[in-house]
């Protein structure tokens, strides 16, 4: 019954950053071709595959790393986890989950969107979802530029922390889209 | 690449010993074996010459069993204990199989997986399939001259967590090592991807007989990257059949027929399906035992209007799958065609619309899936010889997992397509003030209603130390791995108590259960059950023995003199245990070598991590 001290011991690695395991400058801009450069060859060496035939204990070990490559992996691809990853490693916590105190404007935005997205799923208007799909898609983009210059230029994460959290907004949005989408279609 | 020749954890330094790994497609309607001899994947036939085996199971009333070829015309004589296309009820219940009503079994449905009442009593699904299995194992060891070191088993992409270990538990019951479970579409991207040295975004239509996979992978430099899969666990070629079996009823206005009538006509309708793909029209002629006969004829035509739904139905998923991995029809650089079920001409015509380009049927698309297989099953055992043979899969699990939580809703804790391995952890909390148990329900499946998802496995977390309400931490980690089984675990935090519980879903069957299955049929088999648990761990202690030796010739410089001597001596004691008959003691020699070389696996993995970003880095300089 896995011991949790035999698992630490040997994961002497496991602690350092993502950016550190896969090669990367700490930053918010990254190659992402690298990224999954770097990726690939990790994945050579510690997949489970690599170890199919060697003892259980490492072929327990090799699925550890393996998980933690992966998770690492999936932490620095997508921007908004990534962000909030440096965040994290700045020793900012932007209490992502608890902390909305957002300003009244965004909200308000927030609210229109929000209420546009219910009317064309309710009306069953892929078109105009579509359409909202696109416009945020655009304005995540902007976001996600200012995003960079305050994590990677001016070094601001209190503004960088606030930019994240509304990030999560819009993304959480586009999933809803999504989902509407979706459920029209079947 | 650089990386590769610094470290090769795969790779074999020693090619004489060359181990018998074997590729298994256990199909809806037929099962194949497959093995790479001289660095070439082929299908091994059985003494006919045949490759492909019937997936029938026939349990006869004398207590023997047939299966294949011999079992086919019981299906007509005897449909009750003649199991076909067993594969539907793999990790199922009652309520989820289709066309329960036209079937001549005698179902029980007991929780979880359903079981069919035969001649020879009560059958799991699982112990159906195992039977295939076996009869595949035992052709492969007539064919290689030996008993196997490991086998690749392929899966549907779209199989959840049940099915899958459905199918790892029949594969355990017919007496195979299971190297990997593997995904057909993943295996046919292989076979394809190696043969035709293919690079770019490819899209895999996987029509089985009983299940439909589309998967879309990325093939880059030896990387074989599943960036989406999606499917339909029950919609399949046996779906057609059924259909025209519908139409022939109807049509020639009989009444409900009896079982055995009832079989012929499927029979007939798929013979009929079949000729289809060559001809334009096909008869359906059946003499009825009333003596009434049915005597149709279909045409092509006629046969994909009546259809239509169906082939309308695998684009649901493709869309998906393209949406998942945020691309569209026109990023894919070809499509493979793979399943019986393709060769349907309305089929390909349906793909090359949507994709806008005639599919890639260059390929047998019954066996292209074993192939694949057989080509990992040879690498993951170690018979890698050179860089050539290089590559890696990186797949990902079809349906998202997670956890009940109040009002019946599912909190999802690891999304689909999430690349395997992957662990995923959530905290809870206790909503009662002195709350000392929480029960955790776990499902899978897209949707927010845990009565819409499959439920996997529900566990009590017990001994949480009194606190108020809202205080306890209670973590719980899922943790899905390159087979895409899942295992979780719960842990109260807060306290520094401790207590698990780790759970591995078995559906329906307990170990126990597993247990007697393989006491039953090894006795069946006239095995000895000892003779084989020593060859086991003899086989172990080689594979132990020798990955030793490799690891110490080559990364002996990260030991010091007494940590070597250490070394030494225990994997000396394991050789001497080898030789013994005593399987108990080769197992403690086992764990005692695997301890012993704890640390040292561990500096080797780390040091070949750090070649991989060193290896990365000057690759990046000398650019």
């Amino acid at each position: 019954m896995g011991r949790p001290e035999a698992s630490d011991r040997m994961s002497i690695d496991l602690t350092q950053d993502f950016f550190t395991l896969f090669g990367l400058p700490r930053r918010f801009d990254i190659d992402e071709a690298k990224l999954d450069h770097a990726w690939h060859e990790l994945q050579s060496q510690v997949h489970p595959d690599r170890h199919a035939h060697l003892s259980d204990l490492e072929k327990r070990r090799s699925m550890q790393w393996a998980t933690r490559v992966n998770e690492g992996f999936r932490t620095l691809k997508k921007p908004l986890p990534r962000a909030s990853y440096l965040l994290e490693l700045a020793g900012i916590d932007a209490a992502l989950e608890t902390n909305t105190a957002m300003s009244p404007e965004f909200l308000m935005e927030q609210m229109e969107w929000r209420e546009a997205v219910e009317e064309a799923r309710q009306a069953g208007e892929v078109d105009e979802l579509e359409q909202l799909h696109q416009r945020l898609r655009l304005h995540s983009r902007e976001v996600l530029e200012s995003l960079s210059q305050e994590l990677d230029e001016a070094h601001d994460y209190v503004a960088a922390a606030d930019t994240v959290r509304r990030l999560m907004f819009i993304e959480k949005l586009q999933h809803e889209i999504d989902d509407a989408l979706e459920a029209l279609e079947t | 690449m650089a990386l590769l020749q610094i470290a090769e954890p795969g790779m074999s330094t020693e090619p004489h010993k060359h181990r018998l790994a074997v590729g298994i497609d256990l199909g809806t309607t037929n099962s194949l074996v497959a093995t790479v001899r001289n660095s070439i994947a082929v299908c091994l036939a059985d003494e006919s010459g045949r490759s492909m085996l019937p997936s029938i199971v026939h349990y006869r009333a004398d207590g023997s069993i047939d299966v294949g070829q011999s079992a086919v015309l019981a299906q007509a004589s005897d449909p009750r204990n003649t199991i076909v296309s067993v594969k539907r009820f793999m990790g199922r219940g009652l309520k989820d199989v289709a066309h329960v009503e036209t079937m001549p079994y005698d179902f029980e449905d007991s929780p979880g997986m359903v079981r069919l009442r035969t001649v020879q009593g009560v059958k799991s699904p699982v112990e159906v399939s195992a039977e295939i299995l076996r009869v595949l194992r035992l052709r492969a060891e007539a064919s290689l001259g030996g008993a196997l070191d490991g086998a690749v088993i392929t899966v549907p992409a779209y199989f959840d967590d049940a099915q899958r270990q459905a199918t790892k538990d029949a594969a355990r019951l017919a007496g195979l090592d299971v190297l990997r479970l593997l995904n057909e579409p993943t295996a046919a991207a292989v076979a394809y991807g190696l043969d035709n040295a293919a690079e770019g975004v490819y899209a895999v239509y996987d029509l089985g007989g009983g299940t439909f996979d589309l998967s879309i992978l990325k093939l880059s430099r030896g990387v074989f990257e599943v960036l989406s899969t999606n499917g339909d666990a029950a919609l399949g070629g046996d779906d057609f059949d059924h259909r025209l079996f519908c139409w022939a009823l109807e049509t020639s206005k009989q009444s409900p027929l009896s079982s055995s009538d009832s079989r012929r006509l499927q029979i007939k309708a798929r013979e009929a399906k079949e000729q289809l793909t060559i001809c334009e029209e096909a008869p359906i002629h059946l003499k009825l035992a009333s003596g009434d006969e049915i005597n149709l004829v279909i045409t092509r035509e006629k046969f994909a209007e009546l259809t239509a739904h169906l082939v309308q139905k695998t684009l649901g998923p493709v869309r998906k799958a393209l949406r998942d991995a945020g691309l569209g029809p026109e990023d894919i650089k070809g499509v493979v065609m793979v399943g019986g079920a393709t060769r349907m001409p309305h089929i390909q015509r349906a793909v090359a619309s949507y994709f806008g380009q005639e599919p890639l049927t260059n390929l047998d698309p019954d066996k292209v899936v074993a192939l694949g297989a057989a080509m990992q099953a040879n690498a993951l055992v170690g018979n890698r010889k050179t860089e050539d043979d290089d590559w890696l899969l990186l797949d990902v699990i079809p349906l998202s997992l997670g956890l009940e939580t109040m009002g019946g809703l599912v909190e999802k804790v690891v999304p689909r397509n999430a690349t395997l391995p992957i662990a995923r952890a959530q905290e809870f909390t206790t909503f009662k003030d002195g709350q000392t148990a929480m029960a955790f329900h776990v499902v899978q499946g897209e949707r927010e209603l845990v009565s819409d998802c499959r439920s996997l496995a529900r566990f009590e977390l017990r001994g949480i130390p009194p606190m108020v309400a809202g205080a306890a931490r209670i973590r719980v980690a899922f943790q899905v791995d390159a087979d895409g089984l899942l295992s979780v675990s719960a842990r109260e935090m807060s306290s520094g108590v401790e207590a698990s519980v780790l759970v591995k879903p078995s559906y329906g069957l307990s170990d126990d259960e597993i247990a007697g299955m393989l006491q039953a049929g090894v006795e069946r088999a006239g095995d000895d059950m000892a003779a084989r648990a020593l060859r086991e761990q003899q086989v172990e202690a080689d594979r132990v023995i020798e990955a030793t030796e490799q690891a110490l010739a080559k990364d002996g410089a990260l030991l010091d003199a007494t940590e070597r001597a250490h070394i030494d001596e225990v994997l000396a004691a394991l050789r001497r245990l080898r030789d013994g008959d005593d399987h108990r003691a080769i197992k403690t020699g086992i764990d005692a070598l695997a301890r012993a070389t704890d640390e040292f696996a561990a500096r080797r993995m780390d040091s070949s991590i750090r070649s991989a970003l060193t290896g990365h880095k000057i690759d990046e300089i000398s650019v």
